[in-house]
């Protein structure tokens, strides 16, 4: 095997506004041809910005040091990418490395056809190629990574493909003149489960059929476990451990890669606690009136200019009763947010009835709804923007007991505001911080604490750990869990990932296209699916186990073609 | 919990905190120099306007002295550095008390439309509806009318073309401001529609939060963070404005107040007839002060934002590794309530800049 890239003592560093910040220090690395090399890391480990070296795209901020040796497919010449000019970069990039973003939707441009994108990218290589020549490269190129109809379908716009056909148009865009090595840059985050296992079947190929050296960006030891060959785990700029996936799922050795590993969710793992907690419900608990009751629920945005509107969520049955909790799975577009929107009155319901606290949300006014927020709690996905950023944290922890009369100013508030972010986890100081001041993780406890501030009887929180590390969503799960037991507050639970919800939820709900096609204990969900969608979804979600999930991938292969 | 050994964020000193000495602070290069000359301009201007009374040699309407009536048109002399107009005014002495005018008109114009600019703006982008709809229609209209035009029409109104210090200014300002609200809505309306969308808006809702306090305490202070840019740019538009206005014979009477666009008007005939100083000094009042003031808001516009503010370069490999990951030595040796050194990472995009994934 002849080596691809290697990358010799990589240190990089960035001008801000706080001075210098170093985010990759002496970092070594090699890729050989027909191998798939992973670098997993947190946030800020400084992976990014390595992949970013090899081809050269480093922003103006930053300065490199060290070397990044690449060769061409051919394995005839060698080039280091760090010393050379902005041209000699322009014909590097396309024929020796290619990139596949992260976001398909926003690495196409929408008002070119994908075929004039693809051609484009053939002649800035090649101008001796004719039109026709390029055309029926591209042609050949959309085929081979699975774009049905390649003829027709290469005139067609962005716009006109699904989220994951538009990612095989990015790999066909980086595939089509051949490059020796492809860089992907977290390729699977911004797709849906059932969709990640096919990009990754389609990446597994490029380096069987294409004999590519892929490196793969991700943060998903799903991911990771399913496709890559070799592993580097890189925390705050630096390798601490690279080994072949196997040995490094089997046996890690760094202390970094096994907290990374331990903190990993697996589906399963919560059975056992709500099967515990389902037994210390008292006599007539089902009994109770739910917290939220929801029967036929329609809800359907309103189209433009007398043309239908769109039907987001489809005669929908479902209870939340007191102190339990309810996780709503489903992929994006399934209605799950639509739903969590709706109970918390965000979102007006079109049809069917929605009892929320015992208040039909069907014709609500919002004047009359008011009162009732105070007995509910929402957790925002994004901790980013979930915060005014001109507030300090304890100002918008406070703001609920403000606006509900139980404090007159966010400085009588303080002493609860303390409690508050004490039951969280989070020091009192750090109620005088703002919100850009405190990490992801931090915020999103914060955010908990606000939810939480008038002890409301349901909590609704959506995708509340989807926007953070694998390591401190564990810990945020850990502590949505501790408080549940503490404060007792029913709660639906949104989440595209079913091993999240199955750590906490009590029961587990499946949408499919705004209609609820499973609705179950976990162990009944997850233990043994009934609906083909659920069976789907399920095999589709990559374990952290290399060897594990090429079983699991023989099962889902067997499932589609079933299908 | 141990919240004794936790630091307290480190408080910003005063000198960062304050906006146009932050942005001194933070530029360098090209930038800081174009900031810095911005700055002296329109420090000199500011300063010119306060102490007029004290630095102009004679009044602005003085026609004589001591020694008798001045002379029409004198080329600049020892008695009259800048020399005297067609109608024997002292040149330099109306330059300076022309920045006081200048000045009254800026501050009460860009007050005036700031005010009902941002009201209308956060309410039409708030609400939304048939209001927002009328609004927009009735600032798209006045943006379709040529400003000057719409100014001479508005001091005709307001003060039938002639008028004294008080009046005159106030009619400048006001027709100033007439063209200025739409601007100022336009950018507030703008910034709220989005920042209506924030999550963080939606979860003031959740709460329960009124409109009033949703717009006041939520959306009005992160929709303002671009109005500097748009009152510096606008502030040289309005000495523009006045400047036209005086021109055209709509300003304000010599014997009221010096206003540089009424000299340039009655130099006219002079330039022709090879005296220049009287056409010069004003011209060159209104280029300098207007070329301060841009210069300050493009600057302040610049460093603004992240990608065009400018950085020195680091060295190679320089700086420590930022403690960005947020778990330091992984989550097993954290603390049980995950209090001591976890997640302390230090947070440096405070700008939008960062070294994350």
């Amino acid at each position: 095997m002849s080596t691809v890239v290697s990358i010799e003592g990589l240190g990089v560093s960035f001008a801000t506004d706080a001075g210098p910040v170093k985010a990759v220090d002496g970092v070594s690395l090699k890729v050989e041809r027909g191998e798939v090399l992973a670098i997993v890391g947190e946030s800020g480990s400084g992976k990014t910005v390595t992949a970013k070296t090899i081809l050269g795209l480093l922003p103006e901020t930053a300065t490199a040091s060290g070397a990044v040796v690449l060769s061409n497919k051919a394995g005839t010449a060698e080039r280091d990418v760090i010393t050379l000019s902005k041209k000699q970069l322009r014909a590097v990039r396309g024929t020796d490395v290619a990139m596949v973003f992260q976001e398909p939707s926003s690495a196409l441009n929408p008002v070119y056809t994908v075929g004039w994108q693809i051609i484009e990218g053939i002649r800035a290589h090649n101008d001796k190629l004719s039109k026709k020549e390029a055309r029926a490269k591209a042609v050949e190129i959309l085929g081979r990574v699975g774009i049905p109809d390649p003829e027709h379908r290469i005139d067609h716009y962005p716009h006109q493909f699904s989220g994951g056909q538009k990612q095989r148009i990015v790999i066909a865009m980086a595939l089509v003149l051949d490059p020796g090595l492809i860089v992907a840059d977290e390729p699977t985050t911004a797709l849906d489960v059932t969709v990640q296992a096919e990009i990754l079947d389609l990446l597994r190929r490029c380096r069987d059929e294409f004999g590519m050296g892929i490196v793969l960006i991700t943060h998903n030891m799903g991911v990771v476990a399913d496709l890559a060959d070799r592993v580097a785990v890189m925390y705050q700029g630096q390798v601490v451990e690279e080994a072949d996936a196997k040995t490094l799922f089997a046996s890690p050795q760094a202390e970094y890669t096994k907290a990374l590993l331990a903190a990993v969710p697996y589906v399963g793992t919560g059975t056992a606690s709500a099967i515990e907690r389902a037994e210390q419900r008292p006599a007539g608990w089902a009994e109770q009136a739910p917290v939220v009751e929801a029967s036929g629920l329609e809800i359907v945005y309103p189209g433009r200019f007398g043309r239908p509107g769109f039907r987001a969520v489809d005669g929908v049955d479902f209870v939340i009763r007191p102190g339990e909790v309810l996780g709503l799975v489903g992929e994006s577009g399934s209605g799950k947010t639509t739903i969590g929107r709706a109970i918390a009155g965000l979102t007006k319901v079109t049809g069917g009835s929605l009892r929320v606290l015992g208040h039909e949300m069907n014709g609500l006014r919002e004047r009359e709804f008011r009162p009732l927020r105070s007995r509910i709690g929402f957790v925002f996905q994004d901790p980013a923007s979930s915060f005014n950023p001109l507030l300090t944290i304890a100002e918008c922890v406070a703001e609920p007991l403000v606006i509900h009369g139980r404090a007159a100013n966010p400085r009588e508030a303080r002493a609860r505001v303390d409690e508050l972010l004490e039951a969280v986890q989070l020091p009192r100081a750090y109620g005088d911080r703002y919100p850009h001041e405190l990490s992801g993780g931090q915020r999103q406890r914060a955010s908990l604490a606000r939810a939480l501030a008038l002890e409301p009887e349901l909590l609704i929180a959506d995708e509340p750990t989807s926007a953070l590390d694998v390591s401190v969503q564990a810990r945020v799960l850990e502590l949505f869990a501790e408080l549940q037991r503490e404060f007792g507050f029913a709660s639906l639970f949104i989440s595209h990932d079913l091993a999240v919800v199955d750590i906490l939820a009590d029961r587990i709900a499946v949408l499919y296209r705004g209609s609820l096609v499973e609705e179950g204990t976990g162990a009944e969900v997850l233990g043994a699916p009934s609906d083909p969608y659920t069976q789907r979804l399920l095999a589709s979600l990559p374990v952290p186990d290399p060897v594990a999930q090429a079983a699991r991938r023989e099962e889902l292969r067997r499932l589609r073609e079933a299908v | 919990m141990s919240t004794d050994i936790v630091t307290r964020a480190p408080k910003r000193r005063l000198r960062d905190r304050l906006p146009v000495v932050h942005q001194l602070r933070q530029s360098v290069g090209l930038q800081r120099g174009m900031l810095i000359a911005g700055l002296v301009l329109t420090g000199l201007f500011i300063l010119t306007a306060v102490f007029a009374p004290l630095i102009a040699p004679f009044g602005f309407a003085q026609l004589r002295d001591a020694e008798g009536p001045f002379g029409s048109q004198q080329a600049p002399s020892a008695e009259h550095l800048f020399g005297t107009t067609v109608g024997g005014y002292d040149v330099l002495s109306r330059v300076l008390w022309g920045a006081q005018t200048a000045l009254f008109v800026i501050v009460i114009a860009v007050i005036l439309s700031i005010f009902a600019g941002v009201l209308l703006g956060l309410v039409s982008g708030y609400f939304g509806g048939w209001l927002d709809r009328v609004l927009v229609v009735v600032c798209d209209a006045i943006y379709a009318f040529p400003s000057l035009l719409l100014a001479i029409v508005m001091s005709i109104v307001i003060s039938g073309g002639q008028s004294n210090l008080w009046g005159g200014v106030f009619a400048a300002a006001i027709s100033i401001t007439v063209v200025f609200i739409p601007q100022y809505f336009r950018v507030i309306r703008a910034e709220t529609v989005r920042i209506k969308a924030e999550a963080y808006v939606e979860s003031a809702k959740v709460l329960g939060a009124s409109s009033g306090r949703v717009m006041f305490r939520h959306v009005l202070r992160n929709a303002t963070r671009t109005l500097p840019l748009i009152f510096t740019l606008n502030s040289s538009e309005a000495i523009l404005t006045l400047a036209g206005l005086g021109f055209l014979g709509f300003g304000i009477e010599p014997t009221a107040a010096a206003e540089w666009g009424y000299d340039l008007n009655k130099a006219l005939s002079d330039v022709s007839s090879g005296i220049w100083w009287t056409a010069l000094y004003p011209g060159l009042a209104i280029v300098l002060v207007v070329l301060g003031i841009t210069l300050v808001g493009e600057s302040l516009n610049d460093l603004a934002d992240p990608r065009l503010r400018g950085r020195r370069r680091v060295a190679q490999a320089s700086g420590v590794v930022a403690e960005t990951s947020v778990v330091p030595g992984g989550t097993l040796s954290a603390g049980p309530g995950g209090l001591s050194g976890l997640e302390d990472g230090e947070s440096f995009d405070e700008h939008g800049i960062g070294v994350r994934s």
